[in-house]
């Protein structure tokens, strides 16, 4: 199974991962390939198969609804790339 | 000291023969001095190292000494710990210093252990020859010297290679799809990845959540034991870590093996294998029949689909995990961008390597509308009759012998280039991660002057046994004393 250069391109934007048309040419043969290896799946039987998401059937535990974490803003920011006044800076997105 | 075993120098921490001071000091020095040749560390944390020996000398005094009070080793560069830079082997954590430790990391301070430092890793554990780390190739301390370097393997290339050339007696892995198995093979040492759940995942950088598991890279069986007694237990902070019992997994390690039932899946001895490999590795299995196990053929007849379920499902899970990377919050942020679109693309474009880009955009495409359907819930589907496979055969076998890998270390460079060879190192380790069941490697011989490992894999929760079967091993071959030249 292949993939098109345009797929490439649209699920590049959806992971926002910028990619070059260059970039895009060897990840239409690698990604060919490793689509190629996943096609196997297609030949397995699996009608009456549940699909499974945890090793031993697991299901997400839930906590009491009660404060746990005192506040570490201060520790967490301090490696952030850019911040100011407690808050997380980007770009500006609203003119 | 070098050679000694974690269970070794615990004795003499406990005699007073050194202390943890002096043996922390004894074992930076030679790891400054050594791992030029290996790059098996990423980080030497030698400030923190010294504070962790002196407290350990302390807790000593006190009268509160563990069986690692004093131990030096290693964490992959994969757990947090809280102070020390944690790379997960990607130019995107470059300069990430976590403010808080992995679980796993706690439980080692704790106990009074001390840590070295970081190693080295493939990027985010995607990989199996340690080639894709941002900090450069890890080296096999086999045939280090002659005119060809080869692959520690991988992911956790950096603690299998470390331990195999003393630098420590042991350091932590992580296991996806054969990350603690395949380096303990080819590095010539003894690898345990748990069953899902027994060890906690906090605090350990996330690449498929389904299947990674932390665990044990050691040369003998008696010090994998030793780790998984700290390592494992339930943690309310990881949702999906088992609340169970945990044994001590050094009591049982002397059982005898008399009446053993071991099962060979014959997919796992296919033409993948070469003859000499397969060599090795039956005859392993015959040191076991004399120890008085029994042996028969068993089939996993849809093992042959493991890898197919395994890079729909790693990458799918993979693509979610490292969305949290976006430069906002911490990490990697790329120079002078134009607008926030900019800033998320260009910061995961430059703070990736191609790998990890690659499994990404796989697992993307493999979520996208219309495809989750014929991708993803297809794999969890395959993965369900994965794990029938192996509960059937453990209805007729209390273990399962396999090879690791199927071949020795391979040269740097050699499969790096097609994404898809390098794959299929993991064809004989996978099935076990989608399952989720332990399994071990445990050196069991040579092919041309290079460590082969024979892979003993084992029902939910039967680690104690896996370990028992390993140490009785270890008792009556001296594989894994073997020593890099």
């Amino acid at each position: 199974m292949s993939i098109s250069r345009a797929d490439i391109e649209k699920v590049a934007v959806l992971a926002r991962i910028k990619v070059d048309d260059e970039q895009v040419s060897a990840l239409e043969k690698d990604l060919g390939n490793i689509l190629d290896l996943v096609d196997q799946l297609s030949a397995a039987d699996t009608d009456l198969v549940e699909p499974m998401a945890h090793p031993l059937d697991a299901v997400q535990r839930l906590r009491p609804d009660v404060v746990t974490e005192t506040d570490q803003r201060a520790a967490f920011q301090a490696i952030a790339p850019a911040t100011e006044d407690g808050l997380y800076l980007v770009p500006r997105v609203i003119e | 000291m070098h050679n000694k075993s974690v269970a070794e120098l615990s004795r003499e921490l406990e005699s007073g023969k050194i202390s943890s001071v002096e043996l922390a000091q004894q074992f930076l020095d030679r790891l400054k001095l050594e791992d030029g040749k290996y790059n098996s560390f990423i980080t030497i944390s030698e400030e923190q190292a010294m504070v962790e020996a002196k407290a350990a000398d302390d807790m000593r005094a006190a009268g509160k000494a563990t069986a690692w009070t004093g131990i030096p080793f290693a964490h992959k560069d994969i757990f947090c710990t809280n102070g020390v830079r944690t790379t997960c082997g990607s130019k995107m954590l470059e300069n990430f210093v976590p403010p808080y430790d992995a679980t796993v990391t706690e439980k080692f301070k704790q106990a009074g252990a001390v840590c070295l430092g970081k190693t080295n890793m493939d990027e985010f554990a995607m990989g199996s020859s340690t080639e894709s780390s941002y900090f450069g190739a890890t080296t096999n301390p086999w045939g280090a010297s002659s005119a060809v370097n080869r692959v520690p393997g991988g992911s956790s290339g950096g603690s299998a290679a470390a331990v195999a050339a003393r630098l420590v007696p042991a350091a932590t892995g992580t296991d996806t799809g054969g990350s603690i198995r395949q380096p303990a093979a080819l590095c010539g040492i003894t690898g345990l990845k748990p069953t899902y759940g027994r060890v906690s995942r906090y605090g350990m950088i996330a690449f498929a959540s389904s299947l990674d598991q932390g665990g044990a890279m050691t040369r003998t069986a008696e010090d994998a034991a030793l780790m998984l007694n700290v390592m494992a237990g339930f943690d309310p902070k990881d949702s999906t870590c088992i609340d169970r019992e945990v044994p001590d997994y050094t009591a049982t390690l002397n059982e005898p093996l008399k009446g053993l039932k071991i099962g060979l899946p014959k997919e796992y001895f296919s033409e993948q294998l070469s003859p000499a490999m397969e060599q090795q590795v039956r005859s392993a299995v015959r040191e076991y029949e004399k120890l008085g196990a029994t042996v028969k053929e068993v089939s996993l007849p849809n093992a042959k689909l493991a890898i197919a379920a395994y890079y729909v499902i790693a990458p799918a899970e993979a693509s979610a995990n490292l969305s949290r990377f976006d430069g906002v919050r911490y990490g990697y942020r790329c120079e002078d961008p134009k607008d926030l679109m900019d800033m998320y693309t260009r910061t995961r474009a430059e703070g990736f390597g191609n790998e990890v880009k690659r499994r990404i955009l796989v697992g993307s495409y493999a979520l996208s509308a219309g495809y989750f359907d014929a991708y993803y819930l297809k794999a969890q589907k395959v993965r369900r009759l994965i794990q029938q496979d192996f509960i059937t055969a453990f209805k007729e076998v209390d273990v399962l012998m396999s090879p690791v890998s199927p071949s020795p270390a391979f040269v740097q460079g050699e499969k790096n280039t097609d994404p898809v060879s390098m794959y299929l190192e993991d064809v004989f380790t996978i099935a076990i991660n989608l399952a989720g069941i332990p399994a071990m490697s445990v050196p069991a011989g040579f092919v041309d002057g290079l460590p082969v490992g024979l892979q003993i894999i084992g029902d939910y929760f039967s680690e104690a046994r896996l370990l028992n079967a390993a140490h009785q091993f270890q008792q009556v071959t001296d594989w894994h004393q073997r020593e890099p030249q």
